[in-house]
């Protein structure tokens, strides 16, 4: 059993890094994009192989139930999006706006990303962890910048000045974590270890505990994207390539989440630290509010999303502050939810913004005459992250508001209010998109994949109308975990 | 009272402030860039006897990263590309000298007196490092917010991160320290590369980006 758990696990981080390596190398962009989409669907299938087949725990790696279902979920969503990226690279190099060289760069990149995010999941060692997550930073930085354009460029350099802070204030956190496991678990590597420290947790001195929390709370969450260090995540979004929005949006931003929650679950462990429940339920409502009211002025329709992703990564940050099994697993769901609509969302503002030859929310008008498929694809879409039953996430932030109003109910205003203002908008903004009559400039033939997004929104779908049970006793039993 | 290895621990780790502050009120390019050089030198001495008194020879690596790579290459290639771009000229500071001054003094105080009672459990020497760690970080910081022009940007952002390579140095025993830097420095190497190859001169006015947000969205109507 192990034995195959420790090949995925190999699978997992090998041959997103080899296949990067050989794509460098590789001159012709229809096969970089095929041995891209093979590499992660090799990747996809290992993740599904760890479900059943744990490899055991070293001081480095380590699968465990928390983390199992992010590694499945990202490489999910790293597949499809590069079934997405296929087609929509062959359209960007059409159109001159990429050269074949740069497409090398970009599938280099793109699985070097997901090598790095995969090391971050699967890492045993804080350490490591603060690598992994720095290498992704780094990564996501030059994909940002592909086009070279002066907005993408000046997209990029606000990205890694942010993005290089955030991670700067999350190694001291990593350092102050060490220092307060080191007089208890003695020097060295187990001192880092995530199994171990949480074993400890209990004994170490509490108040460096709460110092390195915050340090952690607010690197990892400048990576998340949550208020008021968000300002990196709209320009990186607007301006990079379409698959690489999907995947900070639908990924990058759960990876560092995660970071956090693992942090979180340290600090729960210790009875005498601080409860980093208020501190995260803050970051999640003013993340949520600020969103709620910046979606209302944008004009760009990547950027809409992009502050649509801050505003569920405060949602999502919410629940876990406010902690408890019913939260942890709204949380939980959100998290999916959220990573599953908004890369389906994406996939149709690609092509649609390839078809259109703008991203300007203003020109766009009448998709549904149009590009029925498309048009529909992201009316569904919108419906579904706004929070509209029979989708998965009406179901996630259903139970993320009933759950508060059963706690706490003086809470519950500012974030309803919050949803609320989120959801107006959004229907507002995609009413306009899609009806009206269209304008009549001709629109430029794509080649659209649409089955990843269709896949995605099929899920969320199938997730709102039912969730097997064996999901939901697992979701619940990680949400016990989660404390 | 203190051994002399403590004294000079101390020393050093103190030096990295003062030069923090000296990095604060510098107005010309060059100046900025040897200050930073004798920073990241005294980060090297600071990181090499950490190594030698905790007996932790992979210490001595990132002791040589930090002199061959940000005392020597890093400082020369950033002079280089200030030849190039032109930008020599004089460094405005922002709200004046003597405000950052009382601002950085007020952020070493809350450095120590946030981590000094914290760490009473931690010996000494970790204790005292990582108090003057945090008041580097903290006044890299400062420099990053109030400078207006990338490479001022850049010196404040690697003065920030010599203040965690000591703070990992002084942690006894942290595994991955070398690693670590490693990482820190294809970080650095890659800012300063963007730095000259994307000619950021001076169009990125702060960290403060809110400002740049509202106007490129009124470009875009």
């Amino acid at each position: 059993m192990s034995a195959l758990g420790g090949l995925a696990m190999a699978v997992l981080l090998l041959v997103p890094a080899g296949a990067g390596l050989l794509l460098v190398g590789l001159a012709d962009y229809r096969r970089g994009a095929r041995l891209n989409v093979g590499a992660a669907l090799a990747s996809f299938v290992a993740a599904l192989l760890l479900i059943g087949a744990r490899p055991e725990a070293n001081l480095y790696l380590r699968v465990d139930d928390f983390n199992i279902y992010l590694i499945v979920l990202n490489n999910l969503v790293s597949f499809t999006t590069s079934v997405f990226s296929a087609s929509y690279i062959a359209h960007e190099l059409e159109t001159g706006k990429l050269t074949p060289a740069y497409l090398r760069f970009y599938h280099a990149t793109y699985q070097a990303l997901l090598f790095a995010m995969n090391l971050a999941l699967l890492a045993n060692n804080i350490g490591l962890l603060w690598v992994a997550i720095e290498l992704a930073t780094l990564i996501t930085v030059l994909m940002v910048g592909l086009y070279r354009t002066p907005a993408a460029l000046e997209a990029a350099w606000k990205y890694f000045i942010l993005g290089s802070l955030g991670i700067a204030l999350a190694l001291f956190g990593t350092i102050l974590v060490y220092l307060a496991a080191q007089p208890v678990m003695g020097q060295g590597l187990p001192a880092m270890a995530w199994d171990r420290l949480q074993a400890h947790a209990g004994q170490f001195d509490p108040a460096l505990l709460n110092l390195a929390f915050v340090f952690l709370l607010l690197g990892y969450g400048t990576k998340a994207g949550l208020a008021p260090l968000h300002a990196w995540l709209p320009d990186a979004h607007a301006e990079g390539p379409t698959p690489i929005s999907a995947v900070l949006s639908g990924l990058l931003l759960n990876v560092a989440l995660y970071a956090v929650l693992r942090f979180k679950m340290l600090m729960s462990a210790n009875p005498a630290a601080l409860a980093p429940g208020p501190l995260m339920v803050g970051l999640g409502l003013l993340s949520l509010l600020f969103a709620g009211l910046m979606l209302y002025r944008r004009g760009d329709i990547k950027r809409l999303f992009a502050y649509s992703s801050i505003e569920h990564m405060g949602i999502i940050t919410f629940a876990f502050g406010m902690g408890g099994p019913l939260a942890n697993f709204a949380g939980l769901l959100h998290m999916t939810m959220h990573s599953l609509t908004k890369s389906a969302i994406f996939f149709a503002v690609g092509h649609i913004s390839q078809v259109k030859g703008t991203q300007r929310i203003s020109t766009i008008r009448g998709l549904t005459a149009s590009h029925p498929l498309l048009g529909w694809g992201l009316i569904a879409g919108v419906i579904a992250i706004a929070g509209m039953p029979p989708f998965g996430v009406f179901m996630s932030e259903f139970l993320v508001v009933s759950s508060t109003f059963a706690r706490q109910p003086l809470l519950a205003l500012p974030l309803v209010l919050g949803l609320l203002l989120a959801f107006g908008t959004l229907l507002w903004r995609v009413h306009g998109l899609a009806f009206g009559v269209p304008d009549n400039a001709p629109a430029a033939p794509v080649q659209a994949s649409v089955w990843p997004m269709l896949t995605h929104l099929g899920l969320v779908l199938l997730a709102g109308i039912w969730l097997p049970g064996p999901l939901v006793a697992w979701f619940h039993h990680v949400a016990v975990l989660l404390g | 009272m203190h051994s002399l290895e403590f004294d000079i621990a101390h020393f050093l780790a103190g030096g990295m402030v003062v030069l923090s502050f000296l990095l604060l009120y510098q107005d010309r390019v060059y100046a900025l860039l040897n200050v930073f050089a004798l920073h990241s030198l005294v980060l090297a001495l600071a990181v090499g006897w950490q190594a030698y008194i905790q007996e932790a020879h992979h210490l001595y690596v990132t002791a040589g990263i930090a002199l061959v790579f940000k005392a020597i290459v890093i400082p020369m290639a950033l002079r280089r590309i200030v030849r190039r771009l032109g930008i020599h000229r004089t460094l405005e500071v922002v709200g004046g000298v003597g405000r950052d001054m009382l601002a950085g003094a007020a952020l070493v105080a809350l450095a120590i007196m946030v981590m000094l009672p914290v760490t009473v459990g931690a010996d000494a020497l970790a204790r005292e490092d990582l108090a003057f760690a945090l008041a580097v970080l903290l006044l890299g910081l400062l420099l990053m917010v109030n400078r207006h022009n990338a490479i001022s940007l850049v010196i404040g952002f690697m003065s920030l991160e010599n203040g965690l390579v000591l703070a990992a140095a002084g942690a006894r025993g942290m595994p991955l320290a070398v690693e670590i830097s490693v990482a820190f420095s294809v970080l650095i190497a890659l800012i300063v590369i963007g730095v000259f190859l994307f000619r950021i001169r001076e169009r990125f006015d702060s960290v403060d980006m809110q400002a740049m947000d509202s106007f490129r969205e009124s470009r875009l109507k």
